[in-house]
């Protein structure tokens, strides 16, 4: 079968979130259960999850989730990284085998430290090395991808429905201050393991609903700061622009929103806000190579919370909910009421309009 | 006849409403599409959330919500009614080519988006509340009424309502002071004859939601109307 990055097909999709304010931990059962009533807008060609808090034991080693093809390419993986990292920790992350999920690769984490004496030698901190590490393998190691390289948190993804996929990575037995969830109807690209969502690099994570029409704009820039879209999916450079404006040049997320989702000008000119006036037309006159276009719902997860966000056109759907101290994010209400069927002040953010939950200090 | 939609999918759950031969109440629905697809006759009561495409192509069936509804409530419906006692998801009245829809709450995105008529067939859409976005996107027909009911604080319809609009009729609750329109249309407060036109809609409204429909026919209404000597001039070429 041709990959990701081989083949270019002419996007329905479904996404949900939950997280705890308090940082209370949730199992995976419930996500799961969100997407139950969303089956429709999948098409069984990917389906995934992403939950943080979720290694508590190991919150200070980054970990690593990996497909490979063979255990050749596992053995050379494994030697690559132990020239950069120290691997406390290896093994095949645990699956159920259900008739749903087929054709798995070898499914294995690391948890790894980066050593000190690579971090002098090559001046860079933690998180670029194994933002370059896992560039280097995603691009140049045939047969090895990471799909997860945060610290207390990770990604699983498969091939299949995602109420499946989340039976078959166990995510009842995992517990989680926040998911985020997709279930997948690739349009542009046949639909492989690596590129079912959420996409992650280090602990942001991105599920998206819609199709980005910057693409190849967004990609030509990002790419000049060591980024490498291999998978000519849009969420991949998403994942990246995020990465790229929040960690590398410290913009706060709702700066990182109107980047990304930057109101028209016409809009800018008409805001009473003279503050809000000045920041959006900075931020569209220094980076409107990020700007991103076309329909996109996404919810980005990362340390310590998340932030929902549709295109400024609003060209596809996205509801958010509370009860208590949870908050919902879902395409759909109804997915929103299977996590809790009293949610309360459902609401539909507007386009471009971000909703971002931070867990509270000192909870995650 | 009441159907437990729980554990039924969209075409089991529709398979049973078509099979019923008398009203229908349908309890504990999770997102189920396509709810009365087509449907000529029968009076259908909903609880729970009804999934997106709620009475799609409606052809005189009557549909009750008791709470929100999600994404395309009557794509393309044709005749019969739609009440909604809660909020309505974007693309309300997509390509609506006749009978009403009256909704309680607020609407999201592109309400009424390419809503048409013909003849005697003049779909009319009424929102109790405020709206997002592209109201009235592309109308070429049919009456689209906002009332702005519930948080009068809010603005009655958000940025680029009328963008495309080329016919049919808005009514906004409003002086619209503060919503930019496109130079394609005409906004100008309600005159008496257009206030004729509006009361068997609202009034209707207010039966079904227990307004008291004079305080409400007391506006100030703006109504909009595409300039219609050529809603086209110079869109895409110099003619």
């Amino acid at each position: 079968m041709r990959r990701e990055g081989q083949i270019r097909i002419p996007s329905g999709c479904a996404i949900a979130a939950v997280i705890s304010k308090d940082g209370n931990k949730m199992t995976g059962e419930k996500i799961i259960a969100s997407m139950k009533p969303m089956h429709d807008r999948s098409n069984g060609l990917g389906g995934g999850f992403a939950g943080y808090g979720i290694y508590p034991e190991y919150k200070d080693f980054y970990a690593l989730h990996l497909f490979f093809d063979s255990r050749a390419v596992r053995k050379e993986c494994e030697a690559f990284l132990k020239e950069y990292f120290e691997i406390v920790r290896s093994e095949i992350i645990p699956t159920r085998k259900i008739p749903a999920i087929t054709d798995e690769p070898i499914i294995w984490r690391y948890f790894v430290a980066p050593l000190h004496s690579m971090l002098t030698n090559l001046q860079l901190d933690e998180a670029e090395l194994v933002a370059q590490t896992v560039m280097k393998i995603n691009t140049g190691m045939d047969g090895a991808y990471v799909f997860s390289s945060g610290k207390n948190m990770g990604t699983f993804k498969a091939v299949g429905f995602p109420e499946d996929v989340g039976v078959f990575y166990r995510l009842d037995e995992y517990e989680g201050y926040s998911w985020t969830a997709h279930g997948r109807y690739p349009t542009n690209t046949p639909g492989w393991w690596g590129g079912a969502h959420p996409f992650t690099l280090l602990d942001y994570s991105v599920v998206h609903n819609g199709e980005i029409s910057s693409y190849d704009a967004n990609r030509r820039f990002i790419e000049m700061f060591g980024y490498k879209c291999t998978l000519q999916t849009d969420t991949e450079v998403i994942t990246y622009i995020m990465d790229y404006l929040v960690r590398r040049q410290g913009l706060t997320l709702t700066e990182a929103a109107n980047v990304v989702a930057a109101p028209f000008w016409s809009t800018i000119e008409r805001s009473p806000d003279p503050e809000y006036r000045a920041r959006c037309a900075y931020l569209r006159t220094v980076f409107p190579s990020l700007l991103i276009t076309g329909p996109f719902s996404i919810v980005l997860g990362f340390t310590g919370g998340i932030m929902a966000l549709n295109d400024r056109l609003k060209l596809r759907s996205m509801v958010a909910g509370e009860k208590d101290d949870r908050v919902y994010i879902a395409s759909e209400e109804a997915a929103i009421r299977v996590m809790e069927p009293d949610a309360e002040r459902i609401w539909a953010p507007a386009g471009g309009e971000p909703v971002i939950v931070h867990v509270k200090e000192g909870a995650y | 006849m009441i159907i437990q939609a729980a554990g039924l999918d969209h075409q089991a759950l529709n398979a049973a409403l078509r099979q019923s031969v008398e009203d229908c109440r349908i309890e504990d629905c999770c997102g189920q599409r396509f709810i009365a697809a087509g449907m000529k006759d029968k009076d259908i009561t909903i609880t729970g959330i009804p999934g997106n495409a709620l009475g799609a192509y409606l052809n005189g069936a009557s549909l009750t919500v008791c709470s929100n509804a999600q994404d395309a409530v009557g794509d393309t419906m044709n005749d019969g009614r739609i009440v909604i006692h809660g909020n309505v998801g974007d693309a309300a009245g997509y390509a609506m080519r006749g009978g009403r829809i009256y909704v309680k709450g607020n609407a999201g995105y592109r309400a009424g988006i390419h809503m048409k008529a013909y003849k005697d067939k003049v779909p009319v859409m009424v929102i109790g509340g405020h709206t997002g976005s592209f109201l009235g996107e592309y109308q070429a027909g049919g009456i689209i009424i906002v009332l702005n009911l519930n948080t009068p604080q809010e603005r009655i319809v958000s940025n680029f309502p009328c963008t495309g609009m080329h016919g049919g009729k808005m009514f906004l609750r409003s002086e619209c002071r503060d919503i930019l329109f496109p130079d394609q249309v005409t906004a100008r407060p309600a005159n008496a004859e257009d206030l004729e036109e509006l009361r068997p809609y609202v009034t209707e409204f207010c039966a079904l939601f227990d307004y008291e429909a004079e305080a409400v026919l007391a506006g100030p209404y703006t109504v909009v109307v595409p300039d219609s000597n050529n809603p086209y001039h110079q869109m895409y070429v110099a003619n």
